[in-house]
């Protein structure tokens, strides 16, 4: 384990294994994410609706899972007042696990909505897009819950910029839905549902922004929330 | 060499601004012996007014040490020597014609262990008040020792037997007890060392909200063991180590993101 907070260093060991527990119970609940996104995503363009319900079904695992690591960190919080490093590390997971559930929601509306587009004969027109879309999304997902493992704050700058082509491809396809609308406006349902989907996706992206950024302030101690990239390389040079 | 002395030589100078812009004390350079033994390493160190300073460190890291510097309390102490310079506004305290007795006037300490003069609570309170003929006459003598035991948030509690010896008191009021006999003085600077340790968590958070009243009128300079206590009552926090300042910076600075390793290790309670 790449452990950069040297969180097993701890006089008292058994505190090392409560933190140690909430690290990677969020990786757990990270991986049950991942699973969901990309079920919801082959779900959905593959049109199968037995996946969909399933996907759709998983959020209640992940719900609870989210409450047990709250509590987890609620109980270290009073119990152990951590500072430092440690104090960062519970204020991390309890913002990631946060995103994390929030990840799950839109994986369920993908779910949902493949199970509503499954026979819908406009989907396949835009099965291209959303895949390309899906899979940048998932893959940015996959590395910055990487990189919250790996405790890489320079890798999750990297990937929280990668936003930017998510956002691009999510303008691209919303304006040709746009334009499917306003040509053959008796689809509005159909094409508004593949909307709302673009939008789950493009959605998960952005939380895989947060997640990144909580690694920086984890290893770094800096919150660069809603400050520009060039501004925070800048902050951060040692 | 052994281990101690490996870290010793791996702390070079301090991590964070150790000036502030409006100093009540200067500390530059300060060196202590004892005897043969180095215990402070030329600590530079500003206490600013209307701020509460925190003091923390591993025992025998010469927080205690540092701080009787800062009023000429280890003068007390024979095979003590203090080199480097102190300034209270500007004025060397070691110079020659510094009296130590007005120092400690100016220079106020409460102490780990509530240390009540045999005599009255009023008479306690009265005592330096006294000495140094602070009043004119009996009314503003009772002026001062009910005005130091009201801010002091002890007066509700003894008003009706001000004739009972301080020993009589509890624990956390002799505590209050000796901190109202510090500010009957009208010092400008309160010094405490580990002032909470014998109080239970009540007395302890009455003391703590009447360090951040008395903020208002004093500089004061806080040790304490309690990294909690340290993260609540102080703006700045300084950490020292084996003799040396090793860092200071704002408190929630250093409770969130501390800069030098030693510093991280000793607030989370990692092995060093
Ligand atoms: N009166 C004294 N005579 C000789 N050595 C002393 C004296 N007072 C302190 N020392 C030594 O100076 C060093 C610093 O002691 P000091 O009491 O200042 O530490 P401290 O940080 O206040 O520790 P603690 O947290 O245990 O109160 C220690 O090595 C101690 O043994
Ligand atoms: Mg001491």
């Amino acid at each position: 384990m790449a452990d950069k907070l040297h969180l097993d260093q701890h006089i008292s060991q058994k505190f090392n294994d409560e933190l140690e527990d909430i690290r990677s119970r969020a990786l757990q609940m990270g991986g049950m994410v991942e699973k969901q996104v990309s079920g919801g995503l082959q779900a959905l363009l593959e049109g199968n609706s037995e996946l969909g319900n399933k996907v759709a079904k998983l959020d209640h695992e992940v719900n609870s899972l989210e409450v047990e690591i709250d509590e987890a960190c609620t109980q270290v919080l009073a119990r152990r007042q951590p500072a430092a490093s440690d104090l960062r590390l519970i204020v991390t997971v309890i913002k990631v696990i946060t995103d994390l559930e929030r990840i799950g929601d839109e994986a369920e509306k993908l779910g949902r909505f493949a199970v509503d587009l499954a026979s819908s004969r406009e989907l396949p027109a835009y099965r291209k897009e959303l895949r390309h879309l899906g899979e940048l999304v998932q893959t940015m997902l996959h590395d910055a819950l990487d990189c919250f493992a790996r405790m890489d704050y320079e890798a999750a700058l990297k990937v929280a910029a990668r936003d930017d082509d998510v956002n691009a491809e999510y303008e691209t396809l919303s304006r040709l839905l746009i334009t499917h609308v306003m040509e053959d406006p008796r689809q509005v349902k159909n094409v508004f549902n593949i909307t709302w989907c673009a939008r789950a996706l493009e959605r998960i992206g952005d939380h895989s922004v947060n997640i990144c950024e909580y690694v920086v302030f984890l290893v770094k101690g800096k919150d660069i929330r809603h400050t520009n990239l060039v501004d925070i390389n800048q902050s951060l040079k040692p | 060499m052994d281990e101690a002395q490996a870290v010793l030589d791996s702390i070079e100078g301090t991590v964070g601004e150790i000036a502030v812009d409006n100093p009540k004390m200067s500390m530059r350079d300060v060196d202590v012996f004892y005897a043969e033994k180095q215990a402070i390493f030329g600590v530079d160190l500003d206490v600013a007014n209307n701020e509460v300073i925190a003091m923390i460190g591993p025992s025998g890291c010469g927080k205690s040490t540092f701080l009787r510097c800062l009023n000429r309390m280890n003068d007390t102490i024979p095979i003590c020597r203090v080199s480097g310079s102190v300034m209270l506004d500007g004025d060397d305290i070691y110079a020659a014609d510094q009296d130590p007795v007005l120092l400690r006037a100016r220079v106020g300490m409460v102490f780990q262990k509530p240390n009540p003069f045999p005599k009255s609570i009023f008479d306690n309170v009265a005592y330096g008040a006294r000495i140094h003929g602070l009043a004119a006459n009996r009314a503003e003598l009772d002026d001062i020792v009910v005005g130091s035991l009201k801010r002091a948030g002890l007066y509700e509690e003894v008003k009706s037997r001000l004739d009972a010896p301080g020993t009589s008191l509890s624990g956390g009021q002799q505590q209050r007890l000796c901190i109202a006999r510090s500010i009957a003085v009208s010092p400008e600077v309160i010094l405490m060392d580990e002032p909470c340790s014998a109080l239970d968590p009540i007395a302890t958070a009455r003391i703590e909200e009447l360090i951040d009243e008395l903020r208002e009128n004093y500089a004061i300079a806080i040790v304490t063991h309690s990294m909690q206590q340290a993260a609540r009552v102080s703006q700045r926090t300084a950490y020292f180590h084996l003799g040396k300042l090793v860092e200071v910076g704002d408190t929630n600075e250093i409770f969130t993101n501390p800069q030098h390793e030693l510093t991280e290790n000793y607030i989370t309670g990692r092995f060093g």
